[in-house]
């Protein structure tokens, strides 16, 4: 059937792209943790690019296909594994998102489930064979990513169960939603919220997450805690100016977190409006590629794929750049490809993995 | 039906694409506005978050006396600390710290414990104000104990035993009630002020410039880095009018007593002595003082804090006679005033009795020279009731009584001169003439303090020159310092010469046999002055209280010499001191100094033709605060030739 799948048709014009962004973020790390107990960070997270690739590489070699006809087992898997956090994880912060594993090194399940929520909305949609969404489809559509969303949320991790929510959103919204269920569900999720946030009685969010979000809106009101952080981030940002100044705030160490969930800021500061600038363009080339190979996808569950990357990649800047600049919450979410970690890290490699593993198989037929 | 092979809708693809575009205009915004239109708000907040003003302490200026010897100094104080950030065990040499520094050791291990929830880089203050042999034993042990550290901040230097405390004042932390006056608004919580007297009034003057030192800090206050530094301007000296070696005269005098003692140049109005006692040790202030402590010298009935020189209010007794004689004189009715005394007399139906009559004598016929030397009461009634309040008021007034003398210190009270219209505005009440008849003799409403009457019979003696008695020669002053007082201020109040001669003549026959006060005469030396015993209450219910001694009378003088154009006046008030001739002793030993002072003055011997310093060495033995083992003590001093004339008696060899 299939004519044959070459390396020639990988997307290398992407992969340079990505590898930029991924130099940018070693050098800031290198950069905000120099002086620091976190020194060498810079190194470590080269080796976690290093070792991204070759998993990205291995990703594009096994057929989607495959990967989308065995999904219930992994959705299935995924499930235990965050069960397993939940029983066994390790505690950190007041919240169990680790699982030791030998050698040292902490697994974060919640990270390759976005993996399998991907390929299950995908395989979802694909199966689908209407234009247009009934109210069935997308409950169930909802229940794939609302199931793992809520052991996130228990562990407790909002800002990555947050993250599942695009990819369902943009399942449903390419699947075929349509003007009347897109107004009734935007009604309901701010009825939704708003019942989160004004009714005492419902517990859905942990205080401290209650506060991250509420301080958002008004700093002044935990000066010494989150609305600490993104005054200390704002006045990084700000204090660039346009090419870039010091860098006293991140060497300061007034900005927290420099090397993950700040990293934006503390290069905005380093390399000014331009720097940032160029580097917010770099992420959108690369979106526009993605998306561009969402298009050219062999068939409909490529395309869901793709763009189920484009979704969870979106919100992550969205929402972490949103938050370094103040228009977010913060919520803990880190810039992929940028801030220092390795379970961020190999997900975005596992995820450019499929996107590759479409594209090659675009002309196969 | 769609079929496996259709494709996903372009224009929800391409709807997507817009919404990641649009989601990257409203990022790109954001930095925008961060990063260009608010960029020098957000600079200016992180260069506030990373520079730390560190402030450098200016060391106050010192206090000098008239010929520039040094009264106030500031001495280094050392702090002993104990730094956390070192690999050393503290707790392993707690016990040697506690030894070379006298601290109990459970004590200290207590602190190093309660401070192991604390950042490393803050260090425990252990000791304040550390001996020298504690600093020396930090010095030893560098390298056994290099924790240890000391930090050096300037303290005032104050004589020691309060002398001259109540006229320099103290320093101390500035208080809310100053942070909220005018002349203090540029100070912080915590800044070292003058709070009383010479150092509060001059503040200004002596507090010099801190300087600041601007440190690159991180986010957990520690520094990182010297970003730049500028100098503290120290503190101008601020040279006083007052003489030593006459302050030494007062302060002896009024040892262990009760009162103040003023002495005054009348030319200039320049203090140059000033006590009041009893008094207290400022040096306690410039540390910490307890608050048992505190309590104790403000509770003290003694008023141990005040300055009675220029706060205490107190009828003036029979000193006022010098000031109804101007009175009287210069309405023409004292000098052909002819009183016969018999012990007392009647005055609007009341019995008013002379001093004279408790010792059951009388002083018979008497004129105004007889009335001053003898201090006949009945005299003075009779004047007082010939002359009326208002004539009183008038000349006492004058003279500057019951009012601010305007001298350069602070909480300067004013005392009261009655009159019909006083007691009407404060008592709603009409003047009685009677009470004009207490008043004739310094009784009743009247209260004065040293500083007026000084100021009052410094202008008598000088003929109605009067000036404003000062601590500081405005003179030698930075313009603008003083605002409120000019005291180079000279009034003439018109005094008939005849009558300030004829007067200060009566006033020369005190000190001698005959007079009120024979025994407080310094032979070779002409003193014209006046005696007073100012009663606290009526002699009648002083007679019926238990312990007369609560009672007791005030004792004044007022003297001057020499008679005519004098050097020097001097005020005393001796409070419990029953009588005036017992206060004219305390002044003339005063101007007995002064005057042998003037006379093995430099002024009369020739000048050093070459001025220039020299250095002279010196050894002498002092016993330690505790009054045992005299250590011998040696140092240098430089003996300024220009500015201190050498008397003869200690004229070094090799000065030519």
């Amino acid at each position: 059937m299939s004519r044959y799948v070459s390396f020639r048709d990988f997307d290398w014009l992407l992969l340079v792209f990505v590898l930029m962004i991924c130099a940018l973020g070693v050098m800031e790390i290198q950069s905000a943790t120099a002086h620091t107990k976190f020194a060498g960070a810079n190194v470590k997270q080269m080796y976690w690019v290093v070792a991204g690739i070759g998993l990205m590489f291995l990703m594009s070699m096994v057929s989607y296909h495959a990967l989308l006809d065995k999904i219930q087992w992994f959705y299935i898997a995924a499930i235990a594994s965050l069960m397993a956090v939940l029983v066994f994880g390790t505690k950190a912060l007041g919240a169990k998102r680790w699982i030791k594993i030998p050698g040292g090194n902490h697994f974060q399940p919640s990270e390759w489930v976005k993996l399998i929520l991907i390929l299950a909305v995908a395989k979802y949609f694909a199966d689908m064979r209407q234009r247009e969404l009934s109210w069935s489809d997308l409950l169930k559509a909802g229940a794939i990513v609302v199931v793992p969303m809520l052991m996130v949320l228990k562990q407790p991790d909002l800002g990555t169960a947050l993250t599942y929510l695009p990819i369902a959103a943009m399942g449903i919204f390419l699947g075929g939603l349509q003007w009347k269920q897109g107004v009734i569900i935007a009604l309901l999720a701010t009825i939704g919220v708003g019942a989160v946030f004004f009714i005492p009685r419902v517990h859905v969010l942990k205080s401290y997450q209650k506060q991250r979000l509420t301080s958002f809106v008004d700093p002044d009101l935990d000066p010494q805690g989150s609305g600490y952080q993104v005054e200390q981030s704002l006045i990084a940002v700000g204090s660039g100016g346009l090419w870039g100044g010091k860098g006293s705030q991140t060497h300061g160490a007034f900005l927290p977190v420099p090397q993950t969930d700040f990293i934006f800021a503390a290069f905005a500061e380093e390399h000014g409006f331009v720097g940032a600038l160029g580097l917010l363009l770099l992420y959108f080339i690369v979106l526009m590629r993605l998306t561009q190979n969402a298009q050219t996808a062999p068939d409909r569950a490529g395309t869901f794929v793709v763009m189920g990357v484009v979704a969870v990649l979106s919100f992550h800047i969205l929402v972490n750049v949103g938050m370094v600049v103040g228009f977010m919450p913060v919520t803990g979410i880190p810039l992929p490809l940028m801030s220092y970690g390795g379970s961020s890290v190999l997900f975005m490699f596992l995820a450019l993995g499929m996107v590759m593993n479409v594209r090659m198989r675009r002309f196969v037929n | 039906m769609l079929g496996r092979d259709d494709k996903v809708s372009e224009f929800r693809l391409t709807a997507a694409q817009y919404m990641i575009l649009a989601i990257f205009l409203v990022l790109a915004y954001g930095l925008w506005r961060l990063q260009v239109m608010e960029s020098n708000l957000y600079a200016t907040l992180a260069e506030k978050n990373r520079i730390r003003n560190v402030p450098i302490l200016a060391p106050r200026g010192k206090i000098l006396d008239r010929e520039g010897r040094t009264i106030v100094d500031n001495y280094p104080s050392f702090s002993a600390l104990l730094l956390r950030d070192t690999p050393h065990d503290l707790n392993a040499d707690s016990d040697l710290i506690a030894q070379g520094l006298h601290l109990d050791p459970d004590d200290l291990r207590t602190r190093i414990r309660t401070f192991a929830s604390m950042p490393q880089y803050q260090p425990i203050f252990l000791k304040e104000d550390i001996t020298p042999d504690e600093l020396a034993f930090i010095d030893s042990h560098r390298n056994e104990l290099p924790e240890l550290d000391t930090i050096v901040a300037h303290r005032r230097l104050y004589p020691r035993n309060g002398f001259m405390a109540h006229l320099i004042g103290y320093v101390g932390e500035v208080t809310e009630d100053m942070l909220n006056q005018p002349q203090f608004e540029l100070y912080n919580p915590g800044d070292v002020v003058g709070i009383s007297g010479v150092e509060r009034q001059y503040n200004n003057l002596l507090i010099g410039t801190n300087g600041a030192r601007r440190e690159l800090v991180n986010s957990h206050g520690r520094e990182v880095g010297l970003l730049d530094e500028t100098d503290a301007i120290p503190g101008k000296p601020l040279k006083l009018t007052v003489d030593i070696d006459l302050q030494i005269a007062a302060e002896e005098a009024m040892e262990g007593k009760n009162g103040a003692i003023i002495a005054m140049d009348p030319h200039t109005g320049e203090i140059l002595a000033m006590v009041s006692g009893p008094t207290f040790d400022p040096n306690d202030f410039s540390v910490h003082i307890s608050r048992g402590e505190w309590n104790k010298l403000v509770d003290d009935p003694d008023k141990p804090l005040l300055n009675k020189a220029i706060q205490a209010q107190l009828a003036p007794g029979s000193t006022f006679k010098v000031v109804m004689s101007v009175a009287g004189w210069q309405e023409g009715i004292a000098q052909s005033l002819r009183v016969h005394c018999n012990g007392s007399a009647d005055f609007y139906g009341r019995n008013y009795k002379c001093w004279v009559y408790f010792l059951h004598q009388s002083h018979g016929d008497v004129d105004l020279e007889k009335a001053i030397y003898q201090s006949c009461d009945v005299f003075f009634y009779t004047l007082a009731d010939r002359l009326g309040i208002e004539r009183i008021a008038k000349y006492a007034s004058l003279l500057g009584l019951g009012q601010k003398t305007g001298i350069d210190l602070p909480n300067e009270v004013s005392g009261v001169m009655p009159s019909e219209e006083w007691k009407l505005r404060n008592f709603h009440q009409k003047w009685f003439a009677g009470e004009t008849i207490s008043v004739g003799i310094g009784q009743g409403a009247i209260t004065v303090t040293p500083v007026q009457l000084i100021r009052a019979i410094s202008a008598i003696s000088m003929g109605g020159r009067m000036v404003v008695p000062h601590v500081v020669n405005p003179s030698g002053l930075p313009p603008g310092l003083l605002q409120t007082a000019n005291y180079t201020e000279v009034k003439n109040i018109p005094i008939d010469p005849e009558g300030w001669n004829y007067i200060t003549d009566a006033m020369v026959k005190v000190l001698q046999p005959g007079g009120t006060a024979p025994s407080a005469g310094v032979p070779g030396i002409e003193i014209a002055g006046k005696t007073g015993s100012a009663q606290v209450v009526s002699l009648a219910l002083r007679a019926k209280a238990k312990n007369e001694s609560d009672f007791a009378q005030n004792g004044w003088f007022v003297g001057f010499t020499p008679r005519r154009n004098p050097d020097v006046v001097v005020c005393a008030l001796f409070q419990g001191g029953e009588h005036g001739k017992l206060a004219a002793r305390l002044a003339t030993q005063v101007i007995q100094a002064y005057v042998e002072k003037q006379r093995r003055s430099p002024q009369k011997v020739a000048r050093i033709s070459k001025p220039e310093k020299v250095e002279v060495g010196a050894l002498w033995s002092e016993p330690d605060p505790d009054g045992n083992n005299s250590k011998l003590q040696m140092g240098r001093f430089v003996v300024d030739l220009a500015k201190k004339p050498l008397p003869l008696a200690i004229a070094a060899p090799g000065v030519e």
